[in-house]
């Protein structure tokens, strides 16, 4: 188990390798859907994202005695935020991007290019991963954007993810689509008609 | 139809109606609950059988060990096993005499309320306007399938879909050139593999599938969601599609997806195939993808009310 610990320099994020499994302990940023369209857009992001992590998260949030509690926060499904996240991954500086069923290539090159990997935590772990979320530090855009979509920055500790696409051009998500195909054929050959 | 209460007045609607609407709401509540966190135990047994054939040390049994703990934190603190608390899918089975309105209105404002205290996600949104009422009621939400019966009791069953899955679900047109799938059992299995493989991770697995050979696009997608309100240890009436479930789940494990797409041994944890009668000119395969999170529940409910015994 691998730990990676803010503040996340280039040095740190390339040192990663695809498949490794990795806790996380610093301060991270929820973003989907809006957020990520709105930057595209031409905004710019509330926050410094210069060496930061982005979650793709809509968190269920409440207050208790005033302040905010995650209390359910698992990833959502990444995809969504292909034709943007290259972008941000540039004109940014952002060094991780947590989420879930993978990014496209698209992505996967910008992570090669920039310095930045891709993060994969357990889809539906939304318990276990609220827990290591220690603290709501503060809200963006929730006015804006609604409490799933808003910029939660969330100080998680031992944050556990697994690492799918890494700086130096591997994706997890590209081999073992190619070997299940392979198997796949291989299956379909044995079908009787 | 767009406009809820904030304040559930279901006593006042079932004044009228020979349904004691509060107790019954009381118990849709319980029931969304339940179903929210807790795991029914043959998935759970499943999910377990699963973790144990992962490698030690590997990124599958990692995966498998968080969502093994995510189940038991879920139900300790009675809060969503996951955050996306899904579609809302009732099928319900009530005594003939009841008033089917005030039954569908009671669940609505049940599950108004059940977003309040948060045992569902304010999940609900116009697909228009992009807004969120939060209370996850309005057009198709919550989904509701009545049927009366001769009985004197309710069947309230629940599943809570997630949109992970939802979104790899898949439904074929056979013949299909893409997959070499022809109008015959093979061509049903070459479907349902590579509806697996489309998948991948994105479906949060290890899944499960529900499938229907046959009916129109509308009908098919349906009873396949039916399919997975049967146990995952149930064997197939049919013993040629018992056999199809079989080596459809056996040759799924075998393209080493594994848990959340990861790599690994377990991909799909069952499969679970029904048919329906078609048109000579339609051969539709619709499948519907559930995750590991596979949030389902039922009760047999007194007229009154009162839940007599859980499903699952």
């Amino acid at each position: 188990m691998i730990q990676l610990q803010a503040p996340f320099t280039e040095d740190k994020i390339r040192a990663l390798k695809t498949g490794d499994m990795v806790e996380i302990t610093g301060v991270v940023f929820t973003g989907r859907d809006a957020v990520h369209k709105w930057i595209h857009d031409g905004n710019e992001p509330p926050v410094s994202l210069k060496d930061g992590i982005i979650y793709h998260c809509g968190p269920v949030v409440v207050k208790q005695e005033g302040k905010w509690v995650v209390t359910a926060a698992g990833p959502t499904t990444s995809i969504r935020e292909e034709p943007y996240q290259a972008g941000i991954i540039e004109k940014y500086g952002l060094r991780a991007v947590i989420g879930k069923g993978g990014m496209g290539e698209k992505t996967r090159l910008a992570c090669a290019k920039f310095g930045c990997v891709y993060l994969h935590a357990v889809g539906g772990a939304a318990q276990v991963l609220a827990e290591a979320i220690k603290e709501v530090e503060t809200v963006y855009g929730l006015e804006q954007f609604g409490s799933p979509e808003a910029i939660w920055q969330l100080r998680v500790e031992k944050f556990p993810v697994v690492v799918t696409i890494d700086a130096h051009g591997r994706s997890l998500h590209k081999e073992i689509e190619a070997s299940s195909s392979e198997k796949l054929a291989e299956i379909f050959s044995t079908i009787k008609k | 139809m767009n406009s809820t209460p904030d304040v559930p007045d279901v006593q006042a609607v079932a004044a009228s109606s020979g349904v004691s609407s509060s107790k019954l709401y009381e118990t849709f509540i319980e029931v969304i609950r339940k179903t929210s966190t807790e795991l029914p135990q043959d998935v759970i047994d499943c999910i377990e059988a699963g973790k144990k054939t992962e490698e030690k040390d590997s990124r599958g049994a990692y995966a498998m060990g968080i969502i093994t703990q995510n189940i038991g934190l879920a139900k300790v603190k009675s809060q969503p096993l996951c955050q996306d608390t899904g579609s809302i899918l009732f099928y319900i089975h009530y005594p003939s005499h009841l008033d089917a309105e005030v039954i569908s209105e009671t669940a609505r404002q049940a599950v108004a309320e059940a977003t309040k205290k948060g045992y569902l996600r304010q999940n609900s949104v116009d697909s228009l306007t992009g807004k969120n009422n939060g209370t996850n009621v309005g057009p198709g939400s919550p989904t509701l399938h009545l049927e009366p019966w001769k009985k004197s009791h309710f069947d309230i069953r629940l599943m809570l879909k997630g949109g992970g899955c939802e979104n790899v679900g898949a439904q074929y047109s056979l013949p299909d050139t893409r997959i070499g799938a022809g109008r015959d059992i093979s061509g049903v299995k070459k479907c349902i593999l590579d509806a697996v493989q489309q998948a991948q991770g994105k479906g949060c697995g290890p899944g499960v599938l529900g499938v229907t050979i046959g009916g129109d696009r509308a009908t098919g997608y349906l009873s396949s969601k039916e399919q997975l309100l049967r146990k995952m240890n149930d064997t197939n009436p049919n013993p040629e599609l018992a056999k199809l479930e079989k080596e459809c789940t056996d040759a799924a494990n075998e393209l080493g997806i594994g848990p959340m797409g990861f790599g690994g041994k377990t991909t799909l944890m069952g499969t679970k195939v029904n048919a329906l009668n078609r048109l000579p000119a339609s051969f539709f395969v619709s499948i519907s993808y559930m995750c590991w999170a596979y949030r389902r529940q039922g009760a047999e409910i007194s007229a009154d009310g009162t839940i007599q015994k859980w499903l699952y």
